[in-house]
């Protein structure tokens, strides 16, 4: 059995794999930087870095609408860039998972991260968004599934926050 | 080819414009941009391959991007406004990145936001999307402003001659509504079964 504390973003990839999703649309954050190398190295999934975090509700509507399914990854603070693109898998009734890795969530040091660290989770809820939070290494890729089968199996947004306790805060050596 | 008149200020009407360019349209599939292009797609013929969108400002280019991805060998177009574009300029250099062959960007530019009362939009005081979308890497950047160059603009879109971008000076004068329904659901719905089939709706 692999180790869940390390391995979590290998289950994250194999889920994937296993919902055979075909686009990932993201923002880097250094929390998804492991499965963001899996993903650039498969040929069978389009990896798209995107300028701004709604970019990418856009595009998942977009490949859903041509019959492939994606998932958005980002960071907590992307969440915030996304608000009122979030009318478009709400109004046409189409799958959104979407992968948040937390900042400002657990041990924050940068103050910027706190306010929408902070308000993530009633950000996305006020705007119809399932959420399931994963704050142990195990429980990640449980909720990840969770995430991608309500989404694609009930067509609306979705969302797995993974804590910054899994994570670990980023301390710039202090 | 589609008559194409000219308004008061001299440019194109856009009416004529969108019908030239889903003149004999087979396989294309349209994004129509929130507001006008919305309903100048519809006026055009209202069709399952049509998405026109009610609202997701700034969006439009990159559902294109996704759904070029998705389907590669059919032409996809998205006919989308000024304003609506300048929301989301920066989906320009996400798409030129990724070089979708079968992706077409058309602005239909009439230097106003026309669905809150006119005001100038910033391509009214210079601001060039063609320069724009050049700079961000898309290969083929068009400034159209004749009926002959709305024809080869057609013709290359439906090519998949793309990545392409393209600007039309049209003319400002409004027009009256021609509304889709209303109902997202159905429009998601009936362009994925136009695509796809029956089996859409089991994916």
């Amino acid at each position: 059995m692999p180790d869940a504390a390390e391995d979590w973003p290998d289950q994250i990839y194999a889920l994937l794999k296993e919902h055979d999703i075909r686009q990932v649309a993201l923002v880097p954050d250094a929390g998804h930087s492991r499965l963001i190398k899996r993903c650039l190295a498969d040929n069978d999934i389009k990896v798209v870095t995107l300028t701004t975090e709604e970019e990418g509700i856009g595009m998942l509507f977009g490949a859903w609408l041509g019959g492939e399914k994606g998932v958005l990854l980002m960071q907590s603070s992307g969440v915030g860039n996304c608000i009122n693109m979030l009318s478009v898998p709400i109004a046409h009734r189409t799958p959104l998972p979407m992968i948040v890795t937390m900042r400002g969530d657990y041990g924050e040091f940068n103050p910027f991260q706190v306010p929408m660290g902070n308000a993530t989770q009633q950000v996305l809820e006020a705007m119809g968004t399932l959420v399931k939070r994963a704050d142990a290494p195990e429980d990640v890729a449980p909720t990840v599934n969770a995430t991608l089968r309500m989404a694609f199996n009930t067509y609306r947004p979705t969302a797995t926050l993974i804590g910054q306790r899994v994570i670990g805060a980023k301390t710039f050596g202090k | 080819m589609t008559t194409m008149r000219t308004g008061p200020t001299g440019k194109l009407l856009r009416r004529d414009v969108v019908a030239e360019l889903l003149r004999d349209r087979g396989g294309l599939l349209a994004i129509g941009g929130l507001g006008a292009p919305a309903w100048d797609i519809t006026a055009a013929g209202d069709a399952p391959e049509n998405l026109p969108l009610w609202g997701g400002m700034g969006g439009a280019a990159m559902m294109g991007l996704g759904l070029a991805l998705a389907q590669p060998s059919r032409p996809v177009a998205v006919i989308t406004g000024d304003g609506e574009m300048l929301m989301g300029i920066g989906s320009l250099a996400t798409i030129a990145v990724q070089r979708p062959r079968n992706l077409a960007i058309v602005v239909l530019d009439n230097e106003h936001y026309g669905e809150t009362g006119m005001q100038e939009t910033a391509t009214r005081h210079g601001v060039d999307l063609v320069a724009m979308a050049r700079g961000a890497g898309i290969g083929e950047c068009r400034l159209v402003k004749t009926a002959e160059e709305v024809t080869a603009l057609r013709d290359a879109l439906h090519a998949g001659a793309g990545p392409l971008f393209a600007t039309i000076k049209i003319d400002e004068a409004p027009v009256p509504l021609v509304l889709p329904p209303r109902e997202a659901a159905i429009l998601q719905a009936r362009m994925r079964e136009a695509i796809m089939g029956k089996a859409a709706h089991l994916q």
